[in-house]
């Protein structure tokens, strides 16, 4: 096999782009993403029709396959396809992963990574997981195995492993709390973040209404409107656009086992990313050490814990502690969600993650700019605990 | 546009392996599929022994007891007919045998829940059609 670190740096994200996210909309997820679309490629200094890869990260985007894409931007020769819908929310990271090999590869010179999330307008989370009708075998467990016992919704799921955490580290209410008061603390930074303007303390979280114990209200992510887009290209063509390019130093997905049931897992906090993590960081040559931000998969605070551990920020178990005394916010130890995270700056299914994370590497963040920040990780978690990771820098 | 699909309450399709599992639920009688080769369980039902490579499979009957893995209480409904159950605790299960199970644990309250409390199977028989293995402490 190859040596993955012949892959490190030398494909890079080179435009980004971002329509309002909103709790409602009349506008179609096609009409969505095409407009993100239009924003990343104008971003990315490029013709649309130079575009000759479309990674659609869950394969229709509300509708629209890559073949919507070839017609309204006019390609004439789409290239490469590819799609990774059982990653769930990790798909995106797993998406660029896609396109870091169809560029490297030589198959593609221009890859555009479109995504629609249409959580407020359209079917509910908890709507979606019981529904075989999305094909996925794990759809069909929890149909048959989980739902007559009124399990059926995400954070019930992953409360299941918040509970383990507590139980066997003594992760406690207020740590999970710390999650969420971070990322609202940053979403008053982002022009647009949803929860912009709704400070959240501490005792606002307490006193949240309870969905599933152990997740309050405020341990879950919002559920909005609106698309985002990258582009990306070789680090080698990056030289003559527009844009300072932010490079893929290391990328990997990993899956959690068996993948497709939680209960059955010998460890169930043992994630995907547990797998991956190493071999991303293998890939770049750097450390946890060595990152200057992260933006995590924040689904649910518990979830957010999770993955700072297995990004190997801290031990396992002391994600907890990890989170607290403005450890994760900006100014911090490890600011992480500068955004606001899906918990306060909107549920774009880790999209608007790695658009930030982007936007921090070209220094142009304003009042929430991690400063001087040269490394940043993006994780995506999804589909019972699939993990991918993605190590930039400028 | 919101469309709830899970206003009642809603039970497994029974067809494949499903209709399989519940059939002997519906006879008081818990069992999970076992390679009829190397004895190795598994739970929720697949086709391949992931052992031994065994296509074989038998219904192996468990003694019904196991432990207290992990729960979550539901406070907030996923569907109407769930209103009336609230607050439940939606318990993983661990059986003596391996397999875990999404499961109730009844006859205690949801905060008195122990990690490792020994509990055994009961059956609730919900439908003429549908009976659930749930569990009480032991
Ligand atoms: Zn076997």
């Amino acid at each position: 096999m190859a040596d993955p670190k012949a892959l490190r740096d030398k494909t890079c994200v080179v435009g980004i782009g971002e329509t309002a996210y909103t709790r409602g909309t009349t506008k179609s997820p096609l009409q969505l993403s095409m407009e993100a679309t239009m924003m990343a490629i104008n971003d990315a200094g490029i013709k649309p029709s130079q575009i000759d890869g479309v990674v659609l990260p869950n394969g229709h985007n509300g509708g629209a396959t890559a073949g919507d894409y070839a017609a309204n931007l006019g390609i004439k020769d789409l290239i490469y396809t590819a799609s990774f819908p059982e990653m769930g929310g990790a798909q995106m990271v797993s998406a660029m992963e896609g396109a870091v090999l169809a560029l490297a590869s030589g198959i593609c010179d221009y890859v555009l990574v479109p995504h629609c999330s249409y959580f407020y307008t359209g079917a509910r989370a908890r709507d979606m997981t019981a529904n075989p009708s999305n094909a996925l075998q794990a759809a069909e467990y929890i149909r048959d195995y989980y739902r007559p016992f009124g399990v059926g919704a995400p954070p019930q799921h992953y409360a299941w492993m918040a509970q383990r955490h507590m139980h066997l580290y003594g992760t406690t209410q207020e740590q999970l709390g710390a999650v969420a008061v971070a990322m609202r603390k940053h979403a008053q930074l982002h022009p647009n973040a949803i929860m912009r303007g709704k400070p959240m303390t501490m005792a606002d979280y307490m006193a949240s209404r309870w969905i599933t114990w152990p997740y309050k209200l405020l341990d879950c992510s919002l559920e909005t409107d609106g698309a985002g887009a990258f582009v990306m290209t070789t680090a080698e063509r990056a030289k003559d656009l527009k844009q300072k390019p932010v490079y893929v130093s290391g990328i990997a997905s990993g899956h959690p086992y068996p993948p497709h049931d939680i209960p059955n897992r010998p460890d169930i906090l043992e994630i995907g990313l547990d797998h991956s993590a190493p071999r991303a960081y293998a890939m770049a040559g750097v450390k946890p050490a060595d990152i200057d931000f992260a933006e995590i998969y924040d689904c649910f605070t518990g979830q957010a814990i999770l993955q700072i551990e297995s990004a190997g920020f801290c031990k396992k178990g002391e994600g907890g502690p990890f989170c607290e005394n403005g450890n994760i916010e900006l100014g911090g130890k490890l600011p992480v969600n500068t955004h606001g995270g899906l918990l306060s700056q909107a549920h774009n299914t880790s999209m608007n993650h790695v658009i930030e994370a982007v936007a921090q590497l070209r220094l142009g963040c304003g009042e929430r700019q991690v400063k001087d920040a040269e490394l940043g990780v993006v994780t995506g978690w999804g589909g019972h605990g699939h993990g991918s990771i993605a190590i930039l820098r400028n | 546009m919101n469309t709830n699909v899970h206003d009642d309450y809603q039970l497994p399709v029974l067809q494949g392996t499903a209709k399989e599992f519940y059939t002997y639920c519906k006879a008081h009688d818990l069992r999970f599929q076992r390679c009829a080769q190397c004895k190795t369980f598994r739970h929720p039902p697949r086709p391949l022994c992931n052992k031994c490579y065994s296509f074989e499979t038998e219904w192996a009957p468990v003694k019904g007891t196991g432990k207290v893995y992990c729960w979550t209480v539901a406070m907030a409904p996923i569907g109407k007919a769930w209103v009336s159950y609230m607050p439940y605790a939606a318990v993983v299960v661990e059986l003596d045998e391996g397999p875990r199970v999404a499961t109730w644990v009844t006859g205690i309250p949801p905060d008195q829940l122990k990690v490792g409390m020994p509990v055994k199977v009961w059956y609730d028989e919900l439908t003429p059609e549908v009976t659930l293995a749930k569990f009480k402490p032991l």
